[in-house]
Parts: C-alpha cells; sequence; structure tokens
C-alpha cells in the first residue's frame, strides 16, 4: 500500500511539472527513480523510454505504467498512470472552462493569433529534427510522402495511414538494411 | 452517446498515435471534420495550452477536446479512452520486454510506421500553418496574390523558426509567451 502511494505520489510530480510532454520527463524520471529510490538502472530507464516511443499512445504514460508493473503489478501499473495523468487533467480542465469564458475578449484574440504562429514555427521544427531519424531510405521517403498526399489532399483517416504502413513496413523492412541501425536509436 | 463517442474516438487516438504527443493532432483534425463538438480552427490554440502546461501533450488535447464536447465528463472520458490503449499494451508487453524490443518484425513495423507518423504531423502541420501564416480565404476573396499570406505573421513564423533552429535549448512555452505577447502587442 505505502510502495502504491509512493509510486502514485513519484508520478503526480512528474506530471506536474514535465513541460512538453514525453521527452522532457527523463531528467526528472531519472532523478527521481534511478539516484533517489534506485528503483531502476539508468539503461532500464532508457529501454522503457525506446519501447515507449515505438508502442502506440503517450511516451509519458507508456513510461509510467512500465515502471508502476515492474513495483508493484497491474495495480502498480494503473496508479503511475493516473499520478502522471491527473495533474494536467485538472488544469487543463480548468484552462479550457476559463478560456471558454474569455475567448471573445479582444486581447485574447490577439494573443492567440500571435501564439498560433508559433505553434507552427515550433511544429515545423520538431518534424525537421526528427525527419532525419524517421526518413532513412527511399522507401521510408515514399512513405513519408504518400501518407502525407493521402491525409492532405484525400483527407484519408490517419487509421489506415497507419495501418497501411505498418504493413509495408513489415513486408519490405527486411530488404531494407538502414532499419536495424536506425530503430535502435536511442531517444537520449 | 456523445460520452461513448468521446471514448471511442480517443481510443482509437491513444491507439494508433506513435511516437509522442505531436501523433496526437492529425487525429484531432480528423475528428474536427467528422464531429461538431471541435472547431479545427482552435486546435493549434488547443496545442499551444497543451504546450504550455505541464503533463503528456496527448492527454492534455484529450482533456481540452472532451472538455470543448461534453464538459468535466468529457474531458476524463476523453483522457481515459486516450490512456487505456497504452496501459493495456505495455502491460501486455512488459512481460517480455526485450524480446520485444530485439524482435525483427516489431522493427520492420516501426520502420514503416516512423515515416507515415511524421507524414501525418506534416499534414497536421500544414494545417495549422493555413491558420496561422495564409488566409486564403482574403485571397479567394480579393483575387491579389499579396492576400495569401499574412505578411505579420510570416515576419514573426520566419523569425521564430530561425530562432528555434539555433537555439534548441530554449523551452517551447518562451516562444508562445513571446508570440502571445507579439499578438497582442501588434494586434495580429
Amino acid at each position: 500500500m505505502n510502495e502504491l502511494l509512493m509510486l502514485f505520489g513519484i508520478f503526480f510530480k512528474v506530471g506536474l511539472f514535465t513541460f512538453g510532454g514525453g521527452y522532457a520527463m527523463l531528467p526528472i524520471l531519472d532523478r527521481e527513480l534511478v539516484e533517489k529510490k534506485k528503483w531502476l538502472e539508468t539503461e532500464e530507464l532508457l529501454d522503457y523510454y525506446a519501447i515507449g516511443q515505438c508502442t502506440p499512445g503517450i511516451i509519458a504514460v507508456n513510461t509510467a505504467t512500465f515502471v508502476g508493473y515492474r513495483r508493484k503489478g497491474i495495480l502498480g501499473g494503473i496508479v503511475a498512470t493516473l499520478g502522471v495523468v491527473i495533474p494536467s487533467l485538472i488544469m487543463i480542465t480548468v484552462i479550457a472552462a476559463l478560456l471558454s469564458n474569455y475567448a471573445e475578449i479582444d486581447a485574447i484574440r490577439h494573443a492567440f493569433a500571435g501564439i498560433r504562429v508559433a505553434v507552427a514555427a515550433l511544429v515545423i521544427t520538431t518534424i525537421v529534427s526528427m525527419f532525419k531519424k524517421s526518413v532513412v531510405d527511399w522507401l521510408c521517403l515514399i512513405i513519408f510522402a504518400l501518407s502525407f498526399a493521402l491525409s492532405v489532399f484525400a483527407g484519408i483517416s490517419p487509421v489506415f495511414v497507419i495501418l497501411a504502413a505498418a504493413f509495408l513496413g513489415l513486408l519490405f523492412g527486411t530488404r531494407m538494411k538502414n532499419m536495424k541501425e536506425d530503430a535502435k536509436d536511442d531517444p537520449s | 452517446m456523445i460520452l461513448l463517442e468521446i471514448f471511442w474516438e480517443f481510443f482509437k487516438a491513444g491507439l494508433f498515435s506513435i511516437g509522442g504527443g505531436l501523433a496526437t493532432i492529425p487525429f484531432l483534425y480528423d475528428i474536427a471534420s467528422r464531429y461538431d463538438w471541435l472547431d479545427a480552427e482552435i486546435i493549434p490554440d488547443m496545442i499551444a495550452i497543451s504546450e504550455s502546461t505541464p503533463g503528456p501533450i496527448g492527454t492534455n488535447m484529450a482533456t481540452y477536446t472532451g472538455f470543448m464536447a461534453a464538459g468535466v465528463i468529457g474531458g476524463i472520458i476523453a483522457t481515459i479512452g486516450e490512456v487505456l490503449p497504452s496501459v493495456l499494451i505495455i502491460l501486455l508487453i512488459s512481460k517480455f520486454l526485450t524480446a520485444f524490443h530485439e524482435d525483427s518484425r516489431v522493427l520492420c513495423t516501426l520502420y514503416g510506421l516512423r515515416p507515415a507518423s511524421l507524414a501525418l504531423i506534416s499534414a497536421a502541420a500544414y494545417a495549422v500553418l493555413k491558420a496561422s501564416v495564409l488566409t486564403l480565404e482574403t485571397y479567394y476573396l480579393t483575387g491579389k496574390f499579396i492576400d495569401i499570406i499574412d505578411l505579420k505573421a510570416l515576419i514573426l513564423f520566419v523569425c521564430l523558426f530561425v530562432l528555434r533552429l539555433f537555439l534548441k535549448k530554449i523551452h517551447p512555452i518562451v516562444f508562445i509567451i513571446f508570440a502571445g505577447i507579439v499578438g497582442v502587442v501588434f494586434q495580429f
């Protein structure tokens, strides 16, 4: 019971203090789980991370479930996940409620018009830096171009794009020599 | 039943978004195109809020959308839907974790998934760019070439883009706040 509370507390802290999602979480997790609690080795944490990146869903949640499961089984996994999610759940609900009341104020409209530009710049620079790691050869480039075109011009559901790409990868992946070294990339 | 629909849509988003928070964005646009809970125009604002509040970006966006669709309960249901696939999958694979990570079929699937996921994020980025820098509607009205882009926004975009490429260590929230101030001062 005590350890469940501790799991919840640690991941609550992680959820409360990491801005910007999965990658920002790594240093805090390293300090809390590896240095303070000595529950894990840094290498294990990186392994969880790598798996979190390649399994569906949210990297932060994947890592929380992993660590929680290791300590306290299924219940531990669920408790750690709740811990990481609850702080932002509360905060976003409050912000969303406030914003829907104040969205008509001029200053807020202008601020968000500016912020939208920043979002475009942030997302596109992230894409640029991810491009080299994801698009490693011509087959990847074809998958990238096809997926982009299907999504933008044909409005195909992202679910089908992902399923088709997984199928193509499974079918042709072994023939591409770049596949292995790329897929073992560390997130750090 | 709107709560069931919310749950199902975010369960799909959680299940098929691979590689972190931004991968959720294409699903938001997909949801906005099929339901009236969510206006595609506010998606960039939601991304900004999700990036500038603590916690995983993917769950932040789920909470926000769910709240817009059906209030506090909607936010909670959307978050549970988004998180559940990750928890289930991690609990399933944590038994044979290293084997999973080294399996060549897993590596092949990933090899195909990465460029597709990046392409979906790029398509979403194009939508954000359209909402912030391009003013196609004005162009269709006036037919003047100069009206395709919002000049003020373009200048801000280029500045932020270049700054972000060179100053990778600066946190996204700094860019978001700065752009918000610029938006208010220069009446975006």
